[in-house]
């Protein structure tokens, strides 16, 4: 499904992202891609959605080989793709139903279809009630589940992810009682909400959708078991 | 097929969105387009009533021939084939005794006449070709000048001349004119557009993130800048309408003082789609240059 061969990435001033990594992820399978900041997570998540090009080495994502891929024709490999951002870009000047609904207009669906699919796509991640609501008006985990809903509802055979949870912190650090904050041992204070969202993504994972999440979060990983790839300084260590 | 048209009335729809959710600017912009060409529009409608004027005016368009005074009945027979045979239009032949009593009907010249010892005045043809045009004037003129017996070929079509020569300059004027309202009106929508593409630049990002391709995120924004033009290009048609309404009543009576019968013609439905496609064209020009230059910066 994923295939990287002696992948580089060194962006121009000199800095080398990635350095010379090979890995496969098959089909189904839910990888997890850790590592201290600045290790190249993000690059490879950037590499995987064709939002950056690989200086060396190849990429092959459902068989397309993103190194020698034309500007015209990622659009069509990114559609095959759900893509989860940090900073989650939801637009605020529409509904959460409208957001949802974006990835289908692009896909050129009829209406009446794409609202039916976007209906089911926010049912799924618990959102069917505030469809209507601005996304402004949704909580910091509400926002990131209806980012979700938006990355699957074009039903893409890999969801991907870069720090899905990475900014949740702030939300609950209003929300939750002092006390408890001494006592998280990961630093990511919402544990409810980020397990709301690793909880979807690992729903995605067992109806067969290929998942693959960025995180320095090992809490993650000691609860799932899922496969992972450690990077360290570029490099892949695990 | 389906989808194509699906995106494309659904970016029709958000052209019409976005000119809707700011009426203020809107208006402002459709004003500007709007006198932009109306004034090209008004000229040109003008220039076209001017040229029928020109057309109409009939008995001007003449040649006069005149023969030899020498010149006998044969030669007149001659000069009546010849004029037959060239097809060239209507011609009547004066003598010269009919002239002689023309002139003595003239209050003024009778006296002269009367102490006049013989008709010094020459056989003449009046010829009225159908074709007008002043250069087909001029190379009739030439052929007759050179027929037997024939004196002087007179060509009373100097002021068709002047009129000619300036209408030729006001219709290069006219197209200056509308060269530089077409240049100001592409800079307008090039602006809106420009404004536009800033205030949706967060949507625009996403949707490249998740798969549009260019023509999906350009489209709204051509029919946004076609629309504009083209709406535009309806208000100027309907201010060259209403201005044309306004003068045909002055227009009419004024040229019934001069004995003649002239009525302005208001822009018909062709004048008007033409209007309309021109401000279309020009905004879908000038969304186009905006959108290439605007959307760089997301590459």
């Amino acid at each position: 499904m994923i295939v990287a061969s002696n992948l580089s990435k060194r962006y121009p001033g000199g800095y080398e992202a990635l350095k010379d990594i090979s890995f496969e992820i098959s089909a189904g399978q839910m990888v997890f891609i850790t590592g201290h900041s600045g290790a190249g997570k993000s690059t490879l998540v950037k590499l995987i959605a064709s939002i950056e090009r690989p200086t060396a080495g190849s990429l092959v994502v459902n068989g397309q080989n993103l190194s020698a891929l034309r500007r015209s024709a990622i659009p069509y490999v990114r559609r095959h793709l759900g893509m989860v951002f940090q900073d989650q870009k939801l637009l605020f000047d529409r509904s959460a139903l409208d957001n949802v609904l974006l990835p289908l207009q692009i896909a050129g669906l009829p209406r009446r279809e794409a609202i039916r699919r976007a209906s089911a796509a926010l049912d799924k991640v618990g959102l069917l009630a505030r469809e209507k609501a601005n996304p402004i008006a949704l909580s910091g985990g509400e926002q990131q589940r209806l980012a979700i809903a938006r990355a699957v509802v074009n039903r893409p055979t890999v969801l991907l992810a870069d720090e899905p949870t990475g900014n949740l912190d702030s939300d609950s650090a209003v929300n939750r009682p002092t006390v408890l904050l001494a006592d998280e041992p990961t630093g990511n204070l919402d544990s409810d909400s980020a397990a709301d969202i690793l909880e979807i993504f690992a729903e995605f994972h067992q109806v067969g959708v290929t998942v693959v999440v960025a995180t320095h979060d090992q809490s993650w990983i000691e609860r799932y078991h899922p496969n992972v790839l450690r990077l360290d300084h570029g490099r892949l260590v695990a | 097929m389906n989808a194509w048209f699906s995106q494309h009335r659904a970016a029709l729809a958000s052209a019409f969105r976005r000119l809707w959710s700011t009426p203020l600017n809107t208006v402002l912009s459709l004003l500007v387009i709007g006198i932009a060409l109306t004034l090209p529009g008004f000229g040109y409608v003008l220039l076209d009533n001017l040229r029928d004027l020109g057309n109409n005016a009939s008995g001007v368009q003449q040649i006069s021939l005149f023969m030899n005074l020498d010149a006998d009945k044969k030669d007149i027979g001659e000069i009546e084939n010849r004029l037959k045979q060239a097809a060239t239009g209507k011609w009547r032949f004066v003598p010269k005794e009919e002239a002689l009593k023309r002139m003595q009907a003239s209050e003024d010249m009778a006296e002269i006449v009367a102490s006049l010892p013989r008709n010094p005045l020459p056989d003449a043809f009046i010829v009225e070709p159908t074709n007008s045009e002043p250069e087909a004037l001029e190379i009739l003129r030439k052929e007759i000048a050179g027929w037997p017996k024939v004196a002087h070929v007179q060509l009373d079509s100097a002021w068709v001349k002047r009129f000619d020569a300036f209408l030729k300059l006001a219709k290069l004027a006219l197209w200056m004119l509308a060269g530089i309202f077409a240049a100001g009106l592409v800079a307008v929508t090039f602006n809106t557009i420009r404004l536009q593409v800033l205030a949706q630049a967060a949507e625009i990002e996403v949707a490249r993130m998740i798969g549009a391709t260019d023509a999906f995120i350009r489209r709204p924004f051509y029919y946004f800048g076609a629309l504009q033009g083209a709406l535009g290009g309806l208000l100027a048609a309907g201010l060259v309408f209403g201005a044309l309404t306004l003068l045909a009543e002055p227009v009419g009576e004024l040229a019934a003082l001069y004995g003649g019968s002239f009525s302005l013609h208001v822009p018909g439905a062709i004048e008007v789609a033409a209007l309309a496609a021109i401000g279309a064209f020009l905004g879908w020009l000038g969304a186009q240059l905006s959108v290439s230059l605007s959307l760089r910066k997301f590459d």
